[in-house]
């Protein structure tokens, strides 16, 4: 094997400048190196021109700074035990000014290689239990990466099916097939019990594959398995019945006894017949005893991990369907995308302990991720040979702390996507052609963002390959990240566009706009305010949906701001507006959450008049908006300093301001998209704290993409335009299609009835 | 399979071939039926010939419903799994020489085949030592013989059957196990035979306690190991097996089935696995080219599983303490083989053994966790995986009581594999 390898500095082992607190986890053929670095990126600020000072010459509406910002990032880096002695090399030559001492370590090759580390990296090694690093990592990865775990149905039309986080990931069964088996039940963060195990395990497969077919290698020994055939070694029930064991249900093709026609001197078998029928007899052992192990505790979460499953979808299919038989179907086996990073994120966490990483939120780095799979030959050849036998994960550590909005109906049903890319191919093949399409228009509105930074036509240019990239892997493996959706791929573009340093490419173009619209603001609440009430609520609701339409098509603000031209008549595409205006007939509500979109004529023109008129009714509003940037929308800086112009212009919104009863928070998210299982601390408690009864999300990202289905426990307002005529096809609806769906949860008392109780 | 052993005059058994495999005699099955003396003969095509006297009219009375019930000789019982045909033949010794004067030639041939032969064919075995003396079954007393050949010479015992006119006999062959399915119409075909088919578990679960309860003298039938947890101290006791329920009964043929059995007839299938007996020989054969189940259990008795095993100490050095692994645990069955080297290094011998003690470690395992499920303390092993196999009989008991902490009690049978066959010819003579 090839060990003098050469290593892409930029793309693998990156930020090792600032790199502490290393973990390395060695096992039989895999080395998992872990470490924890800082990242310097930029991120775009906005700040009030300072009024005193009265440069406002300018006609800018306020300061747009880049600053550099340092964030906390998780490397985790695989690679062939063969390149273990160039890896070292290449960190010891990166590593400047470290104060890191030690190295943690586990994993049965850790005390192997122990001289090794200790000479080439000058650190002393640390050793860690095994089973608590795999545990502590487990933990890690369920809490932190959305769709970690999945289900493998080989013949369905998306083999991987994610699974929405469950709020509490405990308790659970871990089954780890190494060597040997160990079964785990996890019951908190710091209480784990080995419940028991098996020696058959990867291997014994290995071992008597080895024996049986002169094969050496386990990945040899798995292909040749997928080529066999079992039935001419195993013994079934119609070679003992004739057909079926009716009376016991046991159908004709059941293995009565593994091996069970090799008990003869006479005969040959093929090597590929006989690794299957083993790989038969293993999975189904295995996934018979974690059945009876997952029984005896009462658990139905049952995880497999080890290096037998690692990325074998041949091993994850055997072992799917022994569990499916022994439990019929009560139980599914699930899989880890980062399964193979469990031992050496546990040991980093070990090592972490004092920076307390899981006081934190961590979202995984998109763009510097490898994905699941992207080093299996036969998944992908392409990659393989692009970035060798290295395979990433990056973790970000987020500001701040997420936690569901309180107000979800059943959070562990939760799922905030409309459409599972992964499992529609129709709709995925779609949205992988649009957003590649847009792909020219993103870099160029990039490059103008930064018109004096010449090298910014470079970087753009490396965004545009490495997006690129990524969307063709998605093409090929569009479980890669997990589910993939219309969010997943914004969110991958917002995490390349950062990648290159272009944290906030239309920040220009926002400030413009949100300018030219606080001009038209008090002329809009004017014309508002002539209308009758009546009048006046369903001018609020067109208003919001009318701009975030207009925006789209926003060439020139002047020529349709007063028209407020509709395009679609009622009745809507899904129109509740009639139950709306009973109900705003009624009492107040108590506090409106609104999830605000775009910046502009939309936020100022739409939401603000909207918002006026809730305070005006005696409801308290709170301001959700996004803390990053992403496209257009407007972020929670950016609207702190609008909300203050629009105060100044407006008692109504001076006097929320002033009485506490308009809050403005940030959502904790910097997607133009919203999931509402992993919003700002912050938000969830403003939410419950003011006992919010209303949820007002607006746009076509938040509303359509994400949350068109999510249930919450609360009345909720859901409102749109679809811009797009794919979508809108699917919807049942035509281009520029309106969706205002109001919801009142199911078991409440309607609102007349409310009205007719007397208090 | 040509029966084609040696044969002899007599119908008595040559005790002296197997001088340590003593015929065991037997008592009457209570509740079933009643010895009585001077019973009456059979007649060939089963119809009683005769009415006697009795002293008492409810003797005779029942006398009377059992000649009525009671199917013409010969009795057969027969289990036909994966591997091996049982076969149990109830001799009996009652035979008045009114009988023996009209008992067809083809009936006293058959009679006289069987008995007087410890070997048919190449592959045909009688296992003297746990034939059954004295036993009394509906009325008539007798001998029952244990006779077992493999499965893939069933065609040499139809035409056995055919060259001795068995059809002519109109008697009803019980039949269980998936043969009695999936011959059944080689049966009819070729030996002119109609199987009455029955289900193998509940012939399993009728024949264990049938035997259990009928042995008397001799060695007990049920048995277990004491102090299974010190080699040099374990030595195999005998156990009664009153009360038995309720009890797992774990059947090791070519797979394995695990029952909890609550009564008679109450009982439910908890689980199987496909790694038993078949597997323990199909892998043995090809690791080692060996052919037969005795050769792979005699290799294995001279192996040393060690050197193919991956020991929790080979990893850790020692005791897995953090989970209470004792060192000596294997960590992976054949985890040695994966290096090149050690492959090289081990001799046939070892891979057999290796092979013995994952697959009854595993059965054990499962075996402990059905237990725990179904909160039974009580196991009972049977199948012909264990014939002559105390290695894999002390594994078990070891297993159950280490990993049990004592909880668990491996029990074992003398009959191992004959049960299903016994089962077969209860339902011929009771049928239920």
């Amino acid at each position: 094997m090839d060990k003098s390898i050469t290593l892409p500095p930029d793309e693998i082992f990156r930020n090792l400048e600032n790199a502490k607190r290393f973990a390395i986890d060695i096992g039989g053929s895999l080395t998992k190196l872990a470490y924890y670095s800082t990242v310097q990126h930029k991120v775009a600020k906005v700040r009030s021109f300072d009024h005193t000072a009265k440069e406002a010459a300018s006609d800018k509406l306020y300061e747009i700074s880049v600053q550099e910002e340092v964030t906390a990032r998780l490397h985790f880096i695989k690679f062939e035990n063969a390149y273990i002695e160039t890896c070292l090399d290449f960190i010891k030559d990166h590593l400047v000014n470290t104060e890191t001492k030690v190295i943690k370590a586990t994993g049965g090759g850790a005390h192997k290689f122990k001289e090794l580390i200790e000479k080439k990296l000058g650190l002393k090694v640390d050793k860690e239990d095994e089973m608590t690093c795999l545990i502590k990592g487990c933990n890690f990865v369920l809490r932190n990466i959305p769709h970690e775990a999945f289900v493998y149905a080989k013949h369905a039309d998306s083999e991987f099916r994610f699974q929405t986080t469950h709020p509490d990931i405990f308790p659970y069964l871990l089954v780890n097939i190494g060597s040997g088996v160990s079964i785990v039940k996890v019951e908190s963060e710091d209480k784990f019990e080995r419940i028991g195990g098996s020696s058959i395990g990867g291997g014994t497969f290995w071992g008597l594959g080895a024996l049986l077919t002169k094969t050496k290698r386990f990945d040899e020994l798995l292909q040749l398995a997928s080529k066999g055939q079992h039935t001419s070694v195993d013994m079934l029930v119609k070679d003992i019945y004739g057909g079926s064991y009716g009376s016991l249900g046991l159908t004709g093709d059941l293995i009565a006894s593994s091996f069970g026609k090799s008990a003869t001197a006479e005969k040959e078998f093929s090597k590929e017949d006989m690794a299957k029928s083993l790989l038969h007899m293993i999975s189904n052992d295995i996934g018979q005893l974690a059945c009876l192990y997952a029984k005896l505790h009462n658990l139905s979460r049952v995880y497999f991990g080890g290096f037998f499953i690692r990325g074998h979808p041949v091993t994850m299919h055997t072992i799917t369907y022994s569990i499916n038989f022994f439990t019929k179907g009560e139980v599914q086996a699930l899989f880890l995308r980062h399964e193979g990073y469990l031992g050496a994120i546990g040991a980093f966490l070990k090592g972490a302990e004092e920076d307390n990483p899981n006081q934190y939120s961590w979202g995984e780095n998109y763009a510097g991720s490898s994905g699941l799979m992207s080093v299996s030959p036969d998944m992908n050849p392409m990659q393989r040979a692009r970035s060798g036998t290295f395979d990433m994960l990056e973790m970000d550590r987020l500001e701040r702390q997420l936690v569901n909005l309180p107000l979800l109906q059943d959070p562990s049903s939760y799922i905030p996507d409309t459409v599972d890319l992964t499992e529609d191919a129709l709709a995925r093949e779609y949205w992988l052609y649009c957003f590649e399409e847009a792909l020219d228009g993103v870099v160029k509105r990039a490059v103008a963002s930064q018109p004096d930074m010449p090298e910014a036509a470079e970087r753009a240019e490396k965004f545009r390959q490495k997006y690129r990239h990524k969307l063709q892997t998605l093409r090929h493996q569009p479980f890669a990240y997990g589910s993939l959706t219309v969010r997943s791929l914004l969110d991958t573009r917002e995490h390349c566009l950062n990648e290159f340093n272009f944290p906030d490419p239309y920040s220009k173009i926002k400030q413009r706009e949100n300018d030219v619209a606080l001009r038209y603001y008090q002329k809009a609440v004017k014309s508002l305010e002539k209308l009758s009430w009546e009048e006046r609520q369903f001018a609020l609701v067109r208003g919001v949906l009318a701009v975030e339409l207009k925006h789209f098509y926003l060439v020139s603000i002047h020529n349709c701001l007063f028209c407020l031209f509709f395009p679609s008549e009622r009745p809507w595409l899904v129109d509740c507006y009639d139950q709306w205006f009973e109900r705003i007939k009624g009492p107040p509500h108590k506090c409106a959450l609104f999830f605000v979109d775009n910046s502009g004529v939309d936020i100022i023109l739409g939401v603000m008049p909207f918002v006026r008129e809730l305070l005006s009714r005696g409801t308290e509003v709170v301001l959700a908006s996004n803390s990053g940037p992403a496209l257009n929308d407007v972020t929670n800086g950016e609207l702190q300093i609008l909300t203050e112009k629009i105060a100044a212009m407006d008692s109504v919104i001076q006097a929320g301001l002033k009485e506490d009863r308009l809050t403005l928070v940030q959502s904790g998210s910097s997607s133009p998209c919203l999931d509402l299982s992993r919003l700002d601390k912050v938000l969830a408690t403003v939410v419950r704290e003011r006992k919010t009864d209303l949820v007002i999300i607006e746009g076509m990202g938040r509303a359509i993409h994400t949350n068109y289905y999510a249930m919450l426990s609360c009345e909720s307002l859901k409102m749109a335009v679809i811009k797009n005529s794919w979508l809108a096809d699917r919807l049942g609806g035509k281009l520029f299609s309106v969706v205002f769906k109001y919801e009142v949860p199911a078991g409440r008392p309607s609102l007349d009835s409310t009205a007719l109780t007397p208090s | 399979m040509a029966f084609n052993g040696h044969q002899r005059d007599d119908d008595i058994i040559d005790e002296d071939e197997t001088p340590t495999k003593q015929p065991r005699s037997s008592k009457e099955m209570p509740g079933l039926c009643r010895n009585e003396p001077n019973n009456e003969a059979a007649a060939p095509a089963g119809r009683a010939t005769t009415d006697r006297r009795t002293s008492n009219s409810t003797a005779r009375h029942r006398k009377d419903s059992l000649k009525k019930s009671r199917p013409p000789f010969p009795w057969f019982g027969m289990d036909i799994g994966g591997t091996l045909v049982k076969l149990v033949y109830f001799e009996p010794k009652d035979i008045t020489a009114e009988e023996e004067q009209e008992e067809v030639e083809n009936l006293k041939s058959i009679r006289r085949y069987l008995t007087s032969n410890t070997a048919y064919g190449k592959t045909g075995i009688r296992d003297v030592h746990l034939e059954l003396q004295d036993l009394t079954l509906c009325g008539r007393t007798g001998n029952l013989h244990f006779i077992r050949f493999p499965t893939h010479d069933l065609p040499a015992f139809l035409q056995m059957g055919r060259n001795k006119h068995f059809s002519s006999l109109h008697t009803t062959l019980c039949a269980t196990g998936g043969g009695a399915y999936k011959f059944e119409s080689d049966f009819r075909t070729m030996a002119d035979l109609e199987l009455h088919k029955l289900d193998e578990l509940d012939c399993l679960i009728r024949g264990v306690l049938y035997i259990d309860s009928v042995v008397s003298s001799g060695p007990s039938e049920c048995y277990y190991f004491e102090n299974p947890t010190d080699p040099d101290r374990c030595v195999q006791r005998p156990y009664t097996l009153e009360n038995p329920y309720p009890l797992l009964l774990v059947n090791i043929g070519s797979g394995v089935s695990i029952l909890a059995v609550y009564s008679e007839n109450n009982y439910k299938r908890v689980t199987g696995t496909s790694l038993g007996g078949g597997t323990f020989l199909g892998l043995c054969c090809l690791l080692t080219g060996c052919s037969t189940f005795e050769e792979a259990l005699e290799m294995a008795s001279q192996g040393e599983s060690t050197r193919v095993d991956k020991l929790v100490r080979d990893i850790y050095g020692g005791d897995y303490e953090r989970f209470g692994l004792p060192g000596w645990a294997v960590a992976s069955s054949f985890g040695n083989m994966m290096s090149k080297e050690k492959r090289e290094s081990v001799s046939k011998e070892d891979l057999a053994r290796a092979t013995l003690v994952t697959i009854t470690n595993n059965i054990g395992s499962i075996t402990r966790m059905c237990a725990l499920n179904e909160n039974i303390e009580r196991v009972v092993f049977v199948g012909n995986f264990l014939r002559v196999n105390t290695l894999s009989m002390k594994l078990l008991a070891y297993a159950m009581d280490y990993w049990s902490k004592g909880q668990l009690k491996a029990l074992f049978l003398q009959h191992e594999g004959y049960f299903g066959a016994v089962g077969a010819l209860l339902e011929l003579l009771h049928p239920s």
